[in-house]
């Protein structure tokens, strides 16, 4: 785009921070494990997993834009390319988790403990 | 000039689209970009074919900071910080790789050089500490019994630690087993590596040490892998059918083996884009230095590989969440 010859290294050093506090707080939270976090309950999971899985569509936010220039690209280049598979994905990971939970449903009370 | 091909090529740009450039971006990095697109949905089918999978065992799933607890030169057990390491490091990675990609469009060719360079070394890191975080786990920590139901029992002492079974296990091995090797003039035979311990071992052992409780995989709903009482234990132990030691693709003393299968397939899928990712940069590292961009007037290039690096880093981090955190 027009401004890309323009230095960015202060915004990289800028992310740099932001994608390691991420990383940080997840793996202080993942190591914590605080009860009222991790033995919840929330649309399936507990709601530590959510705030891991927020965390890191965060970084992925943030190296897609920032480190891959998204935000410099054309916006229907940008939309192409972004939400297509974002929509594949959804669609993939909904039918194949609500498959694994029906086979659990149906599987595991024929196994013994 | 040919008189058939489709945009003329005076310019000797035709790696570079010929000078078209729909949505202005060049043919080169349009394809990376529609490359990248098509890999991020291959991992995400293997993503969701493990969440399938989990899903399916969510009773008995293995608890990830109880399987990846070491760090290298350290003793002791430290989940999750050699893992948040090597983020740490694929992040800086991707940084300098930023950084090159931000020289090139200054025309610095030293610093692109140099940059390229750091992240070349940050990648070797990375999978240097992918091999070793997969020989850890290939030889495994602990130690387990595999019954005839396929499940895997683990030891506990009396706190509800996981203890290996080097720590209880003393007595003589009963069944007189030793390896079959050439070096005891059984030239003809071959067999692979037999376990350490043998299960009368392991159930006479078990026998005497009261402090020894059996683990099994099952989750409980306080989120902890269930502790049998000794008699319940003992009753488990006599279906022994095979001592584990470590994981690979058949058995995994960790829990299911499909746990297993699944950190080789998709952490190794990883780490062969890494190390493709590594080639490619070290070629582009060379180029640069010959001064082939320099010549071209643009260090596009840069950042096309830059696009391919950053995406490698994009996906380790939902590997990191999906195998080590979630």
């Amino acid at each position: 785009m027009g401004h890309a010859h323009e230095s960015n290294t202060k915004k990289i050093w800028i992310v740099l921070i932001i994608l390691t506090v991420i990383t940080g707080v997840e793996v202080w939270l993942g190591i914590l494990k605080p009860d009222f976090l991790y033995l919840s309950n929330f649309l399936g999971t507990s709601w530590l997993n959510w705030i891991f899985i927020i965390l890191t569509l965060l970084k992925a936010y943030f190296i897609a834009w920032s480190f891959m220039h998204l935000e410099g690209e054309k916006t229907w280049f940008r939309r192409a390319i972004v939400w297509t598979p974002i929509f594949l994905i959804c669609f993939l990971v909904t039918l194949l988790l609500i498959e694994g939970g029906y086979i659990y449903d149906t599987l595991g009370p024929l196994v013994k403990w | 000039m040919k008189s058939n091909s489709a945009v003329s090529s005076n310019k000797k740009e035709t790696w570079s689209g010929g000078g078209v450039k729909p949505f202005g971006a060049s043919y080169g990095k349009m394809m990376m970009w529609f490359f990248i697109v098509s890999d991020a949905l291959t991992f995400s089918g293997f993503l969701a074919a493990y969440g399938l999978t989990r899903f399916k065992f969510i009773d008995s799933w293995p608890i990830a900071d109880e399987v990846f607890t070491h760090v290298p030169f350290v003793h002791g057990e430290y989940p999750m910080i050699y893992v948040a390491i090597m983020t740490f490091i694929l992040i800086v990675s991707s940084v300098t790789m930023v950084l090159a990609v931000d020289a090139g469009h200054k025309m610095q060719k030293n610093k692109v050089a140099w940059y390229m360079f750091a992240t070349i070394i940050f990648g070797i890191i990375f999978v240097g500490s992918q091999a070793w975080e997969w020989n850890t786990f290939i030889k495994g920590s602990y130690g387990a019994v595999k019954t005839t139901e396929g499940k895997i029992l683990q030891f506990v002492n009396e706190d509800g630690k996981q203890i290996a079974l080097a720590d209880f296990v003393t007595t003589e091995r009963l069944d007189g087993r030793e390896q079959h090797t050439k070096k005891n003039g059984l030239w003809f035979v071959e067999e692979p590596t037999i376990a350490t311990y043998s299960i009368d071992q392991i159930i006479t052992s078990y026998n005497a040490h009261p402090e020894v409780q059996v683990r099994t995989e099952l989750i409980t709903d306080q989120k902890k892998k269930t502790i049998l009482s000794r008699e319940e234990g003992s009753a488990q132990l006599a279906k022994t059918r095979l001592v584990v030691e470590g994981a690979n693709l058949e058995v995994n003393e960790y829990g299911n083996t499909i746990f297993a299968d699944f950190f080789f397939f998709i952490t190794g899928f990883h780490g062969f884009h890494v190390i493709t990712g590594i080639l490619i940069n070290i070629i582009i590292f060379f180029n640069v230095i010959i001064g082939t961009y320099e010549k071209r007037g643009h260090y596009e290039m840069v950042e096309k590989v830059g696009l391919y690096w950053h995406f490698v880093d994009l996906v380790w981090v939902f590997v990191f969440t999906f195998f080590y955190l979630v």
